[in-house]
């Protein structure tokens, strides 16, 4: 069993999680009303990434997950999702919309 | 049919072990792979249509943009914020079952489902909202906003940062389509989350849950947290585009 003992976090660990992904809301609204020019959308994804992989990494216990083919899942889920994307987006960007 | 060796085996491991898994770690990472593998089906189920709101956005870019502000920025980030909350609550649920700590648990379980009926009354009174603003896609579809001049009086959008180009309906229709069935199929996986824990919190109530079995929570918590992932990037795309001056 000692090799299967798994990583515990600490509740003031989660607790700082917490502060740091109400604090991206914060800073995402506040990012919303400044005029970046094409990169108000980039900086609002990069920021809700972050939290996702905040949230994905701790509170899902990803980093510390027993199974590295639980790792190997979630890795093949947004790499497929990202095939979804660009190949409709190589079709919409090539296409002759009227 | 029990003959000796049956009963001894049965004695020797805990009831809440199923026959075909060796120990409670094969077993519990049997069940949370599971829910992964489920969690990857929903982010293709998702993908798509974060896929289709990219493609319209980039094709119906300044009616987006428009469509966009009417919605309330104050309710979606009160909701953002109340299921960041749910999200700590929820792994408060799943450190209290691993520990064995029963009230502590029931506590945060039912923390958790107050934040997500929270979450659900929010919603119901944004959508409620759109139906008064008749920008619910259908018959009565009809996006106006209201004149800088004179509050009250409803006349014809106009493209952010465009004051030349009125925003054609259709688009903005296409808008709002895509708003209630994101937001809407997120909505649906709330209620079944709350339906979950709801489950979860009468397992509990009965002390279903020891240090040494709590995969239900573990897993249902990864169910809730998947599920305020997908929010957190709904909250920018819907709320938050075009909305500086």
């Amino acid at each position: 069993m000692s090799e299967h003992e798994e990583h515990e976090s600490s509740l003031g660990f989660y607790v700082g999680i917490w502060i740091t992904l109400m604090a991206c809301t914060g800073i995402t609204v506040w990012a919303a009303f400044l005029d970046l020019h094409q990169f108000n959308a980039a900086v609002a994804l990069i920021i809700a990434t972050f939290k996702a992989t905040l949230v994905v990494l701790f509170f899902m216990h990803l980093r510390h997950a027993g199974e590295k083919l639980i790792k190997a899942w979630v890795i093949a889920s947004i790499f497929f999702m990202l095939v979804l994307i660009a190949l409709s987006m190589a079709d919409f960007g090539t296409r002759l919309w009227s | 049919m029990h003959d000796s060796a049956t009963t001894a085996h049965h004695a020797a491991h805990d009831p809440a072990l199923l026959h075909h898994f060796a120990d409670e770690s094969q077993q519990r990472n049997a069940a949370s792979l599971g829910m992964w593998v489920f969690l990857a089906q929903e982010v293709m189920f998702f993908g798509g249509l974060f896929c289709a709101y990219l493609i319209y956005r980039l094709k119906y870019f300044g009616d987006f943009g428009a469509a966009s502000q009417s919605l309330n920025i104050t309710l979606g980030a009160t909701n953002t914020i109340v299921l960041i909350c749910s999200s700590l609550t929820v792994v408060f649920a799943v450190w209290a079952a691993k520990h064995g700590k029963r009230s502590m648990l029931l506590i945060n379980l039912v923390l958790t489902l107050i934040l997500g009926c929270a979450f659900l009354g929010i919603k119901a009174v944004e959508y409620r909202d759109k139906f008064v603003e008749h920008h619910v896609p259908g018959a009565t579809f009809d996006f106006k906003c209201e004149s800088p001049g004179h509050p009250g009086q409803l006349v014809p959008c106009h493209i952010p940062g465009n004051k030349d180009i009125l925003v054609n309906q259709r688009h903005a229709e296409m808008f709002f389509s895509l708003y209630f069935i994101m937001t809407g199929l997120h909505a649906l996986h709330m209620i079944i989350g709350i339906g979950l824990f709801l489950w979860l919190l009468i397992m509990a109530w009965k002390g279903r849950y020891t240090p040494h079995y709590n995969t239900p929570v573990e897993i249902g918590g990864l169910y809730w947290h998947f599920v305020d992932l997908v929010w957190i990037y709904l909250f920018p795309l819907l709320y938050l585009i075009d909305r500086h001056p």
